[in-house]
């Protein structure tokens, strides 16, 4: 295979402005991701370690195994909304006992971890991704349940949790549940649902009515301890399986239990050596576009991304805004599909439908780097049948079968998104640098849009057109789409799993194949493969 | 002429025996017990014989079974080394009358020094000074005072038969005589079958300074100088040095002649040393002569050039001594320092286990003897000495340094060694200067010589932060799944990563945390909340380097179990790691006290007020024709038993109650 070169210019304007601009993004990003981290904020921190407990992120790092990574997802959900950045839970995927697992722990600083719509959210997307790759899930519990001031919008999507909690059991996907404090109401059946559940001795509270709720239902004095203390379903009830004296003691029977599973990953696995690539990743942040009109090479990407620098480019001379080809990362072997210039025309659709049919035929997982305006528009194009090109990639990616891993490097609109196994496209995760857009046109395309159809409007109508108003309408337009299409919004929504640091992002994709690989790593079978 | 050699012994001394016979073109046959099976001593000789067995009256003091050995293997000579059966003149005798060579003495010497108080008689005939002293054999109670009075106060009882101090007393006070005598009489008789004890005047602030004399079967004794012996720990000695840093010409003359006489009024062969106790104001007076080749002759290899082992083996075959040792000459100094595997802050209890390594820098100028090697079990059957470390130079105070620097950098680890303590007494201005005597070690307990660096020095700070770097590189390297990803890799930075050690320091165990993170360009890292301004250039399981202030430093790093040694530049730390989660038995709970299921009480094994050790039974349920024990699940009082033997219970039905801890205090515990 090739060892790709580099023709960085660490020296050049834009490389300098671009690093600028990147490390100003990722300062914001850390300054939000501080948000999440903080929680409830200090007071309520305080009043939690107070009563000898760990807080959520302290609960993971002694769950998973010493010096491991954690891979978190979703850390800015909720962004610009009214909840809580992170939105009073933390899910990612850690390494417990050698065995990649799916973490999710309410973050009781936070309105003691109740649950708002996006929690649900980011909840439900991380069981997806243990269900799609087959990960053993831990929930981590301490939440008083549902907030209810948003109750209209949770009731009827949580009962979705509960469902897709024995979902992922039946799926021969084990589920534990480690129950530090309250798990209330709806939340008792976390540990109901779940295959395996841990109590701490005085702390967990499991049932499905408090004792104000018993007393006005039933007119009952019952104390909690009674009524759903961790001894009694460790004895009477035999809702808890195991009883822990403390919280470390919790952790520690949850690493048993992880342990005792004994799981085996159903990919191949790694076959390819896994040195590091030979040109340095902190070029990244010089090579990323700030100025998403301004392209970039994404191979000086994959030089810094893949095993040894080596790609092997396919049909490197045919339709040559995407670049196609096969690379490893971490000794994974995938299939690369990277746009170079923006736009995709009928030959990158074509090349591009070829390389996703071929990766189905040997069973590789691709790789999706996005940076893409979308397909190409014009009488040319649309008469050379951009529709149908476009229609075969978007079939070609929407009935792959090989997990898809997606990192959004730049822009990401219109139906190149979709192309590019966008969120839609269910790829089994998908990542976003902090300069990145998404939207379904670039703002001031948008804007324009907008304004030639209201003249057009006017015109037909034989109404005055009003130029400054269109001037100031565009102006507001292009501003919000913009707004609507950074990176942190699109992350708050979960759109994405999260945005990463460019450097990181071979560290991104080991972890993500690997995620991958716990399950059968199995393309799609039927027809052989078409010469587009 | 000797063909073939057996050496009857184990360990440094059979390979330091060997190597000679090496030299010399000498076979060589070993003996050995089944826990020496696969020692180095046994894998250097040409020829082993099993002796089975493990503890020494099985194997290494079974004399009849060793000379079949040799007889077995075709030897034609026997070394009996030092210890075990080297003074036993009936072995020697069998060795004889099997038709071999005996490498020592002839057995009428052995049989005549064994006793000391035939020995003081027999020097004080010869006109070798001997200290005062008196048989006590068949001396009543009543006339002891005045035995004493006429040896001179302070007085020492010893018994006659064994040696290693047991059964020694002083003696300052007449009121305290009648015990002491008595006490030893007891001890000897336990330990040698022989009561016989004398008292010996007492001489406060000894040395001990013995000379190593040599004999051969033409009639010649000569003396090859001295070896000071005073630093000692319960009478072993721990560090020899020739010469003796108080001696003179004069006196080195004086003494030198005292023993040769000694030599020769037994009729000495071979190697042999005749110990004296030397007195502050120069006097010297004879202690004992040991028919065997010493311990510390190290030093008086390095200092006379000579090859002690070679001479032996020579004056065996019947050759004259040669020029080199009828003339010989003192040159430079040498220190011997003996590594046991011992814990000189636990009263020197020996210590036990896998020797995970065993590496002592041989620079220029050191000896190394020593009868393991990394990866050897140190067995609780012999001695713990490990090995000998000797250094020489042209000064005393040279080869102290380069002694210090060896001990300092050895690789020591899986046991706990008196290497500290060694490199501590070293270093003592004291011994600096050579103001030394027996006592030393009583005037400088172990746990004053700051032996170890303490927890906050920058020493064990960096120790600990370089067991946790190498850890965790270990821990990376092991992982099964995300190893390619740098060592506690977050994607939303959180709290740093953790380690924690346990330092078993003189004035208790400390906790050391160490913190770190590995960011983009390096790592960060504390310990005990101080940060370390440190840059860690070189991150491995074993190996952990750390620039300071432009200064690189070199930890090297190895671990065995939860043990954790860390050899720096100033020396090495022993460390044990904190477990990640408190260990703790099954999560047994004062609800087991409860009925399990509904049965029938067959006994109640405790009343009210009882005090129960946690795991004591309680009460013996019968139930579906099982008996079933409830055991007390926390040490604690019972504070209630609501119920009687032959009585029928529910399930759930509180058996006993027991309240956790000493006080009966009502409180929670309770069953029900």
């Amino acid at each position: 295979m090739t060892v790709l070169r580099s023709a960085v210019d660490r020296g050049s304007d834009v490389f300098r402005s671009n690093r600028e601009g990147m490390l100003a993004r990722l300062a914001a990003l850390d300054d939000q991701q501080a948000l999440a981290r903080a929680g409830g904020g200090a007071a309520y921190v305080e009043r939690h370690r107070s009563r000898g407990r760990y807080l959520a992120r302290e609960r993971i790092d002694l769950l998973v195994d010493e010096d491991a990574p954690f891979l978190e997802l979703s850390s800015l959900a909720a962004w610009g909304t009214e909840f809580t950045v992170g939105a009073s839970v933390v899910t990612g995927v850690g390494v417990v006992a050698g065995t990649e697992c799916m973490l999710i722990a309410h973050d009781p600083t936070v309105r003691g971890g109740a649950s708002n719509p996006y929690t649900w959210r980011k909840v439900l997307r991380a069981m997806a991704i243990a269900r799609e790759n087959r990960l053993p899930t831990v929930n981590l519990v301490e939440s008083g349940g549902g907030d209810l001031r948003t109750q209209a919008e949770l009731f009827v999507p949580a009962g979705k949790l509960f469902h897709d909690l024995t979902a992922l059991s039946a799926a021969g996907i084990p589920t534990v549940a480690l129950v530090f404090g309250s798990s209330t109401a709806g939340g008792a059946y976390v540990p109901g649902m779940c295959d395996y559940s841990v109590m701490v001795r005085q702390a967990a509270k499991v049932f499905l009515g408090g004792p104000p709720l018993v007393k006005m239902a039933t007119g009952e004095d019952a104390d909690d301890e009674s009524l759903g203390g961790a001894e009694m379903h460790s004895r009477v009830s035999g809702l808890s399986d195991y009883l822990a004296d403390d919280e470390l003691g919790c952790i520690a029977i949850g690493r048993q239990i992880v342990e005792h599973l004994h799981w085996r990953k159903l990919g191949p696995g790694p076959s390819e050596p896994s040195d590091p690539p030979v040109h340095d990743p902190e070029d990244l942040l010089g090579i990323a576009s700030i100025d998403l009109k301004v392209p970039f090479d994404p191979r000086e990407v994959l030089a810094r991304t893949v095993d040894g620098s080596r790609f092997e480019e396919y049909k490197p001379l045919y339709g040559s805004a995407l670049v196609t080809g096969w690379a490893s990362v971490w000794g994974y072997p995938v299939g690369v599909l990277a746009n170079a210039r923006g736009v995709l025309s009928n030959e990158e659709a074509q090349k591009g439908t070829e390389l996703i049919l071929l990766c189905n035929q040997t069973d590789l997982p691709l790789v999706f780097l996005q940076n893409t305006t979308g397909f190409m528009v014009g009488t040319r194009y649309e008469q050379r049948g951009i529709v149908k090109d476009g229609a075969k990639m978007i079939n070609a990616v929407t009935n792959s079968s090989v997990p898809h891993v997606t990192i959004n490097m730049g822009a990401s609109y219109g139906a190149g998104n979709y192309g590019m196994s966008g969120r839609s496209y269910d790829p089994r995760l998908l990542f976003t640098w902090p300069n990145a857009k998404t939207a379904i046109m670039g703002p001031e395309q948008l804007a324009g849009v907008m304004s030639i159809v209201a003249r057009q409007a006017a015109q037909a109508a034989g109404r005055p057109f009003d130029e400054e108003a269109d001037a100031t309408r565009r102006a507001e337009l292009a501003a919000r789409v913009e707004a609507e299409s950074l990176a942190p919004h699109m992350s708050g929504l979960l759109y994405d799993d999260g945005i990463v640091d460019p450097r990181d992002t071979r560290t991104i994709l080991g972890m993500s194949l690997s995620v991958c690989h716990n399950n059968v790593v199995a393309g799609t079978r039927g027809y052989g493969v078409f010469r587009m | 002429m000797i063909r073939k050699l057996l050496v009857a012994n184990r360990g440094e001394i059979a390979r330091r025996v060997f190597r000679t016979c090496r030299d010399l073109g000498i076979a060589t046959v070993a003996v050995h017990s089944d826990p020496d099976a696969s020692s180095p001593f046994v894998a250097e000789a040409n020829e082993s014989v099993a002796l089975g067995g493990a503890t020494p009256a099985e194997s290494y003091l079974r004399g009849g079974a060793i000379v079949a050995a040799a007889v077995a293997a075709g030897a034609d000579a026997v070394h009996p080394g030092y210890g075990f059966l080297s003074e036993d003149a009936g072995f020697a005798a069998a060795v004889v009358a099997a038709g071999l060579t005996w490498v020592g003495p002839p057995p009428a010497a052995i049989e005549a020094m064994g006793s000391k108080l035939a020995a003081r008689r027999l020097m004080g005939d010869a006109s070798v000074p001997v200290l005062p002293g008196e048989d006590l054999t068949g001396v009543g109670d009543a006339d002891l005072e005045s035995v004493a009075t006429k040896v001179g106060w302070p007085v020492l009882v010893k018994a006659s038969a064994g040696g290693g101090g047991r059964g020694m007393r002083v003696v300052r006070r007449p009121r305290d005589l009648m015990e002491a005598v008595a006490a030893a009489r007891r001890e000897a008789t336990a330990a040698f079958g022989d009561g016989t004890v004398f008292l010996e005047r007492y001489v406060d602030e000894p040395r001990h300074v013995e000379i190593q004399i040599f004999g051969d079967a033409h009639g010649r004794v000569v003396s090859l100088f001295e070896r000071e012996c005073s630093i000692q720990r319960r009478h072993q000695k721990i560090l020899e040095e020739a010469p003796s840093p108080v001696m003179t010409a004069a006196l080195r003359d004086a003494m030198g002649a005292a023993a040769v006489t000694a030599g020769r009024a037994i009729g000495y062969v071979g190697a042999g040393t005749v110990e004296f106790v030397l007195t502050p104001d120069g006097e010297f007076y004879f202690l004992e002569v040991n028919t065997r080749l010493q311990v510390e002759h190290p030093v008086t290899e390095a200092v006379t050039g000579l090859d002690l082992v070679a001479l032996q083996l020579a004056v065996a075959e019947g050759h004259p001594l040669p020029p080199g040792a009828l003339a010989p000459e003192l040159r430079g100094h040498a220190i011997e320092a003996r590594l046991y595997a011992e814990d000189p802050l636990a009263s020197f209890l020996p210590s036990a286990g896998t020797l995970s390594r065993f590496e002592v820098p041989l620079d220029a100028g050191v000896r190394v003897d020593s009868g393991v090697e990394s990866g050897d079990t140190v067995s609780v059957n012999y001695d713990p000495m490990l090995a000998k470390v000797v250094a020489c130079g042209s000064s005393r105070d040279g080869a102290r340094r380069r002694l210090v620097a060896a001990l300092r950098r050895a690789r020591i680890h899986g046991v706990t060694t008196n290497r500290d303590l060694l490199v501590a007494v070293l270093e003592h201005p004291e011994f600096a200067d050579g103001a030394i005597d027996t006592h030393f070690l009583e005037r400088h307990p172990p746990t004053s010589l700051c032996l170890l660096p303490p927890p906050g020095s920058a020493q064990v700070r960096h120790s600990v932060l370089a067991a946790a770097l190498a850890d965790q590189a270990a821990a990376r390297r092991a992982a099964s799944v995300w190893a390619e990803a740098p060592s506690g890799w977050r994607n939303n930075a959180g709290d740093p990563q953790v380690r924690a050690y346990r330092y078993r320091y003189d004035q208790g165990p400390a906790r050391l945390e160490a913190r770190y993170r590995r960011g983009r360009t390096g790592w960060w890292a504390e310990v005990d909340g101080t940060g370390i301004d440190a840059v860690a250039t070189t991150v491995e399981p074993g190996q952990v380097e750390l620039v300071e202030s432009g200064v690189r430093r070199r930890y090297r790093v190895e671990t065995e179990g939860d043990r954790v040694w860390v050899d720096g530049p100033d020396g090495s730390v022993e460390l044990q790691r904190e477990p990640r989660f408190p260990e703790r038995g099954a999560a047994a709970a004062a609800g087991s006290l409860v009925a399990p299921m509904p049965g029938v009480v067959r006994r109640v094994q405790v009343t009210e007020g009882d005090l129960v050790e946690r795991g004591a039974p309680l009460v013996i349920l019968e139930a579906m024709k099982m008996e079933q024990t409830v055991l007390a699940p926390v040490t604690g009082t019972v504070t209630a038993v609501p119920v009687a033997e032959n009585q029928t219970v529910a399930a759930g039905a509180t058996l006993v109650v027991i309240h956790e801890g000493g006080d009966a205090e009502a409180g929670e515990g309770a069953g029900g």
